[in-house]
């Protein structure tokens, strides 16, 4: 999205930017909490603890690597290959580590800093996928393989200038790719990574007995998952309205509706998770209505800044709708042990979230440059991640040992539990 | 199986490239990039049929 050259950004517009990306992390803070919640009491110390390192891990190594290859810094002009006589800039170029950042204008500092949150971000939500069974150093990892190598690719190709962002400019598709919130470089890059650390990993030991259905194994603490809602949604709206700023360059009186669309998006899924849990069960169900409402907001972080409030609600409402279906298909039918539902919540609506915003687009060809970015986000992205986990997976074995996942990973990772005055009940689930 | 729903997912994404760069026609590249899409689908149903655990057949 950053094809033209960048415009002086002013003094009000820099210190309001600034305020946003300062609240924003409250959006990473509520997500780890759902995660937490959503994991078993006898890993809530090392789900957290490791959510605290994916984010110290990954911003380290985005600033020493990663930032250099996404290229958002003021430096090289790419790495570029031409083809059919076009330009595809793959690569970003740029000084290790942050070289340029002191003399860089506004708008590239604030751009990087947005990235900052948005690698701590998409590193962590595989975590919450893994959890109860993948090691604190395999995790860690992989939040630098994702780090280093795979954001930086997808947030050049999308934010710096790379070839999803200018299909405007070479094919006439619309305004290029287009993901103000970072639906794709967030949200998809972190569910399809779920998706691979789940497949690698496992599920947790007892989920899928011979015989009979899958066990059920509900998160250990609703009111942090439905707290840690309530904590990502005021992130969400920062982040939304500062990526509107740095991505779109919105203007300020776009910014109201931004968020007003993040909101009725949020609220239009919540209520759709709502009343199909209501029916499919006879009562709603408080964790998959929250994977609703983070459906929701994930969706609209691919358009609130581009839709209308009607067609933000539609967005949220059909959100909500898939939530809880595919919840469940992925774990009845496909056997997929996604304990956070990141893989739903941040994957399948991060990827609704961009067709939405190609749909309702009101530019010819705007559909067309979403759906070769998703094309890219499952053709390359996805397999990209898996080959990397697996090869990182035979260096450093992802899944603990039966023993540790027995007695949980607080104990067995951190020597102590998260809850040591509480006494945890014999795990009947193991069959 | 897994590998090969895994190797299929790039061949749909390649599809979808060469869609914009082959056809001027914006009706051709969407019909192309559509096809590539669904190429990525097939790869995927592929992929995770192939990573489901294999579970003893339920008695009736």
């Amino acid at each position: 999205m950053n094809a033209a050259p960048l415009p002086r950004m002013s003094d009000a517009v820099f210190a309001l930017t600034l305020a946003l990306l300062l609240v924003a992390p409250l959006a990473v803070a509520g997500v780890a909490l759902v995660n937490a919640g959503l994991g078993r009491s006898r890993s809530a110390a090392q789900a957290l603890l490791g959510n605290l390192a994916i984010m110290s891990v990954s911003a380290l190594v985005f600033a020493l690597v990663g930032a250099a290859f996404a290229g958002c810094l003021p430096g090289g002009a790419g790495h570029v290959f031409h083809l059919a006589g076009k330009p595809w800039n793959w690569l970003g170029e740029g000084a290790f580590p942050l070289g340029g950042f002191a003399a860089a204008p506004l708008h590239a500092q604030l751009a990087l800093l947005f990235e900052f949150l948005a690698v701590a971000m998409a590193a962590m939500l595989p975590w919450g996928s893994g959890a109860d069974r993948w090691r604190l150093a395999a995790g860690l990892a992989a939040a630098a393989i994702l780090a280093a190598i795979v954001f930086p690719l997808l947030a050049h190709w999308i934010w710096d200038g790379g070839w999803l962002a200018q299909l405007g400019l070479n094919f006439s598709l619309g305004a290029g790719f287009l993901d103000p919130g970072g639906a794709a470089t967030v949200h998809a890059l972190g569910g399809l990574s779920a998706l691979a650390v789940v497949w690698i990993a496992g599920p947790r030991r007892g989920k899928f007995p011979n015989e009979g259905l899958s066990t059920a194994m509900p998160g250990h603490n609703a009111a942090y998952v439905l707290f840690g809602c309530l904590l990502a949604f005021t992130g969400w709206l920062a982040w939304n309205a500062a990526g509107a700023i740095l991505w779109l360059r919105a203007p300020l009186a776009a910014l109201p509706s931004t968020v007003i669309n993040t909101l009725l998006s949020a609220a239009a899924s919540l209520a759709a998770t709502f009343a199909v849990t209501r029916i499919r069960f006879g009562k709603p169900d408080a964790s998959l209505c929250a994977n609703g409402w983070l459906a929701g907001l994930v969706a609209s972080s691919a358009c609130a800044a581009l839709v209308t409030p009607g067609e933000a609600i539609f967005t949220g409402a059909c959100a909500g709708i898939f939530t809880p279906l595919l919840v469940e298909l992925l774990e009845l039918a496909l056997s997929i042990d996604d304990p956070s539902g990141a893989i739903t919540v941040h994957g399948a609506a991060g990827l609704w979230g961009l067709f939405a915003a190609g749909l309702f687009a009101h530019r010819p060809g705007q559909l067309l440059a979403q759906l070769t970015g998703i094309a890219a986000l499952v053709g390359v992205i996805l397999p990209l991640v898996y080959l990397l986990f697996a090869l990182l997976n035979r260096i450093v074995p992802f899944r603990v040992d039966p023993e540790g996942e027995r007695i949980g990973m607080d104990l067995h990772e951190l020597g102590g539990g998260a809850y040591p005055e509480f006494v945890i009940h014999r795990d009947e689930s193991y069959r | 199986m897994k590998y090969a729903g895994l190797l299929v997912l790039p061949a749909g994404f390649f599809l979808s490239i060469a869609a914009l760069v082959l056809f001027p026609s914006a009706f051709g590249r969407a019909v192309f990039v559509v096809c590539g899409l669904a190429v990525e689908g097939l790869g995927l149903a592929v992929a995770v049929r192939g990573h489901m655990p294999p579970r003893q057949e339920r008695r009736l």
